[in-house]
C-alpha cells in the first residue's frame, strides 16, 4: 500500500509541494496556507521562530470513514493506497465531510454542480509506479512517497537516530486504525494534529450496528407476526362465542 | 369551518403566505446560485438546518404513523383505530416534506435516486435512503386506500385492506431500521460531536425518542384537526396515547441519563456552559416535563393541557435532535453556525405546505370517520351497487346463506367489509 511520509524537521517551507500539487491537479495558485476547494494540500506555519511547517492534506486512512459513509460509493479506497473520488456518482449529501475525523474534504459551495475536493494521492501516477507530484517536487526529502511499511520503518529510524528533535510518535501509524499519510516531527507540531482521533478504525462503529440488521429484522418481524397471530386468534375465538348469541357485535362497536 | 374559527385562522393564514413567499425567494436563490449563496453552510459545518431539522427532526416527528398503526393493526388495540388513518396520513405528508427538504440540501438533487442503484452497504446513509424510499412507498399504499375509498374504487380498496397487516409489518420494520439509523449516522464522528451527545447507543435512543414524539405529534395533530374540522377530540383515545408516550419517555430518560452516567460524562454538565444549558433544555422540555405531565391523570383528562403537553414534547424533541446535529458539533469545534434567513424560510415553507396538504387531504378524503359514518356509507354503497345490479338489497324469502352466494359474484368484488 502506497503512503506519504512528511518530516517536519526536514521541511524548509518552500511550498514546492503545494505548487506541484496545484500544477498536477490544475488548481489556481491562491491561498496556499489553508485547505480549500482549490487547495488539496496546504503548508501551515506552526512556529515562526523555529520555522516549523506542517503539511495539511487528506490522510488516506487505511479504513476511511468517508468511503464507508458515502451512500453511493463515490469515495473509494483503492488497493494501492489512495482514497479516490468519483464525481459522477456523488449526490452531494456531504456525509463524507461530516464523517472525516481530520476535517479534510472541502466543498464547492458556490457551484451549481458542486464537487467534494480533496487530495487523491496522484492515483494515476501511483498506479503507473511513479511517486506523487508533491514528493517528486520536494527538494529536501521532507515529503517522501513509497510503500507504507517501509516508510513507517524509515520514520522510526529517523526518530531513533535523532530522539531530541522528534516526538516518539509517528502520526498516522495508528490514528483512525492507520493512515497512508505519516507525519513525524517535534512534539509541539505533533500536538497541533487532532489528538481526538481514536486508534481504532471508525467505520467499525457503524458497521457493528449495520451488521445487526438482518438479525434484528428477523427477530422483531417474527415476534410481531407471532404476537399478531395470537391476538387475532383470541379475538376470533371471542367473537365466535359472541356471534352464536348476537350477530351484530362482529366488526365494530355494538 | 365556522365563522369564529375563520377569524382565528386568519393571522395564521397570513403567516403561512409569508412563509411560502419567503420560501419561494429562497428557493430561487438556492437553485440559481447554489448552497453557498443561500446557506451558512461551510467546510466546518457541512450539515445545517436542512439536515438537522428537515431530515433528522422531520423523520422523527413523522414516527406517529408506524407507532399508531402498529398499535392498531398488529397489537389490535381497537380503541385507537379512529386515529390510525390521520396518523398514517400525517406520516405520509411528513415523509414528503423530508424528501422535499433533501432536494434543497443535496448538492445534486436530481441524483436523489443514485443510492438505489449505486450500492455501498457499509454506509448508514445508504441504508437510510433505502428504508426511507421503501417506507414512503408503504405509506403511499396505505394512504392510497383513502383515495380509493373516496373514488369508490372498491376492488383496489379491498386489495389494500387485505394487505394492511403486511404493510404495517413492513412499516414497523423499515421504521425501526431508519429511525435508529438516523442516530447511527453520528456513530462515525466520535471526535467531532460533543460527549454529551455522542453515545454508542444513539441508534436506540433515536428509535425510542421517535416513537415517543410520534405519540406526542398524534396528540397535537388530533387537537389541531378537531379545531379545523369542528370535531370533538377523541379524549379517551388521546389519553391512552399520552400514557404510551409517558412510558416511552421514561424508557428514553433512563437510557439517556444512564448512558451519560455509565460513560462518566455527566460531570460535563457542571459548571453550566453553552453545551450543558442546551442539554438541560432538551432533557427538561422534551423528556422530563412532558413525561410527568403525560403521566398525570388530571392533565390527560384535560384536552387543552394534554395538547400543550404534546406541544412541549415536540418542541423539546426538536431541541434534542438539533443538539445532536448542530449544537454538539458547534461545541466540539468551538465554532458557531447560524442558519441564514433563507434556510429558515425554506424550512418554514415546507412546514406550511405540509400542514396545508394535510388539511386538504383530511378535508377531502375519508380520514376522520367514526364507525357510524363508515357503517352508513357502507349501507349506502351496498344500496347503490344493488340498484346498478338490478337486484334488491336483500332477496326476501331466500335462505340467508344462499342469497349471499348468489350475490357474491356480482357485488362481492365491489363491496367491502368495513
Amino acid at each position: 500500500m502506497n503512503a506519504i511520509l512528511f518530516d517536519v524537521n526536514e521541511c524548509v517551507g518552500c511550498k514546492a509541494c503545494v505548487y506541484a500539487c496545484a500544477k498536477e491537479n490544475e488548481l489556481p495558485d491562491t491561498d496556499l496556507e489553508i485547505l480549500s476547494e482549490h487547495r488539496f494540500t496546504a503548508l501551515e506555519e506552526i512556529n515562526e521562530d523555529e520555522e516549523w511547517y506542517l503539511r495539511r492534506m487528506c490522510m488516506h486512512c487505511v479504513e476511511p470513514s468517508c468511503a464507508s459513509a458515502c451512500p453511493v460509493g463515490a469515495l473509494k479506497k483503492t488497493p494501492l493506497g489512495p482514497v479516490v473520488y468519483d464525481f459522477d456518482k456523488c449526490i452531494g449529501c456531504r456525509y463524507c465531510m461530516v464523517a472525516c475525523p481530520f476535517n479534510v474534504p472541502r466543498y464547492e459551495w458556490d457551484s451549481m454542480t458542486p464537487r467534494v475536493r480533496k487530495c487523491q494521492m496522484c492515483h494515476e501516477r501511483v498506479a503507473a509506479g511513479k511517486s506523487t507530484a508533491c514528493a517528486e517536487a520536494c527538494p529536501t526529502g521532507a515529503t517522501k512517497s513509497g510503500e507504507r511499511s517501509a516508510l513507517i520503518a524509515e520514520a522510526w529510524r529517523r526518530i531513533d537516530s535523532n530522539p531530541d528533535s522528534y516526538a516518539r510518535h509517528v502520526y498516522g501509524e495508528k490514528e483512525a486504525g492507520g493512515t497512508c499519510v505519516l507525519i513525524i516531527g517535534p512534539q509541539e507540531v505533533i500536538d497541533v494534529l487532532n489528538p481526538n482521533v481514536p486508534n481504532t478504525p471508525l467505520p467499525h462503529r457503524t458497521w457493528f450496528v449495520l451488521s445487526q440488521i438482518p438479525a434484528a429484522v428477523a427477530v422483531v418481524g417474527a415476534g410481531l407476526v407471532g404476537v399478531n397471530w395470537i391476538i387475532q386468534r383470541r379475538m376470533k375465538l371471542a367473537s365466535n362465542t359472541k356471534t352464536s348469541t348476537c350477530e351484530h357485535t362482529k366488526g365494530g362497536k355494538p | 369551518m365556522n365563522a369564529s374559527l375563520r377569524i382565528l385562522a386568519r393571522p395564521w393564514r397570513l403567516i403561512g403566505w409569508l412563509c411560502v413567499v419567503a420560501g419561494l425567494v429562497a428557493t430561487y436563490v438556492r437553485f440559481t446560485q447554489g448552497l453557498g449563496a443561500s446557506t451558512n453552510l461551510s467546510d466546518d459545518f457541512p450539515w445545517g438546518l436542512w439536515v438537522g431539522f428537515d431530515v433528522v427532526c422531520g423523520v422523527g416527528l413523522a414516527a406517529g404513523g408506524f407507532t399508531i398503526s402498529a398499535i392498531v393493526y398488529i397489537f389490535r388495540f381497537e380503541k385507537y383505530r379512529p386515529i390510525a388513518k390521520p396518523a398514517v396520513l400525517a406520516a405520509f405528508v411528513g415523509y414528503l416534506m423530508v424528501v422535499g427538504g433533501l432536494l434543497f440540501d443535496l448538492g445534486h438533487p436530481w441524483r436523489l435516486w443514485h443510492p438505489l442503484v449505486m450500492w455501498n452497504h457499509h454506509s448508514v446513509m445508504f441504508e437510510v435512503s433505502w428504508c426511507v424510499t421503501l417506507y414512503t412507498i408503504v405509506l403511499t399504499l396505505e394512504v392510497s386506500s383513502l383515495v380509493f375509498e373516496r373514488l369508490k374504487w372498491l376492488r383496489a380498496l379491498r386489495r389494500v385492506h387485505r394487505a394492511i397487516l403486511p404493510l404495517t409489518l413492513a412499516a414497523v420494520l423499515l421504521s425501526m431500521l431508519h429511525q435508529s439509523s438516523l442516530g447511527s449516522l453520528f456513530l462515525l464522528v466520535p471526535g467531532r460531536l460533543h460527549a454529551l451527545w455522542y453515545s454508542p447507543i444513539l441508534p436506540l435512543q433515536f428509535f425510542i425518542s421517535a416513537m415517543a414524539v410520534g405519540c406526542a405529534m398524534t396528540i397535537v395533530e388530533s387537537n389541531l384537526s378537531s379545531r379545523a374540522f369542528g370535531r370533538s377530540v377523541e379524549a379517551d383515545v388521546l389519553s391512552g396515547v399520552a400514557k404510551i408516550a409517558a412510558a416511552l419517555l421514561g424508557v428514553y430518560l433512563v437510557l439517556r441519563v444512564g448512558d451519560l452516567i455509565v460513560r462518566g460524562v455527566i460531570t460535563e454538565l457542571w459548571p453550566l456552559n453553552h453545551a450543558s444549558l442546551f442539554f438541560l433544555a432538551e432533557i427538561f422540555l422534551g423528556t422530563i416535563i412532558p413525561m410527568v405531565l403525560f403521566s398525570m391523570h388530571r392533565i390527560r383528562r384535560n384536552t387543552k393541557w394534554l395538547y400543550h403537553s404534546g406541544q412541549l414534547a415536540v418542541v423539546g424533541f426538536v431541541v434534542a435532535r438539533l443538539n445532536v446535529s448542530i449544537t454538539g458539533f458547534e461545541v466540539a469545534a468551538g465554532k458557531t453556525y447560524v442558519p441564514t434567513w433563507m434556510e429558515f424560510a425554506v424550512t418554514a415553507m415546507l412546514v406550511t405546505i405540509g400542514i396545508k396538504v394535510f388539511y386538504l387531504a383530511a378535508k377531502h378524503l375519508p380520514v376522520f370517520e367514526d364507525d357510524a359514518d363508515a357503517a352508513a356509507r357502507s349501507r349506502r354503497w351496498r344500496a347503490e351497487t344493488d340498484r346498478q345490479d338490478g337486484a334488491p338489497a336483500c332477496a326476501p324469502g331466500a335462505a340467508r346463506d344462499g342469497s349471499l352466494d348468489q350475490r357474491g359474484k356480482a357485488s362481492d368484488e365491489k363491496l367491502l367489509p368495513i
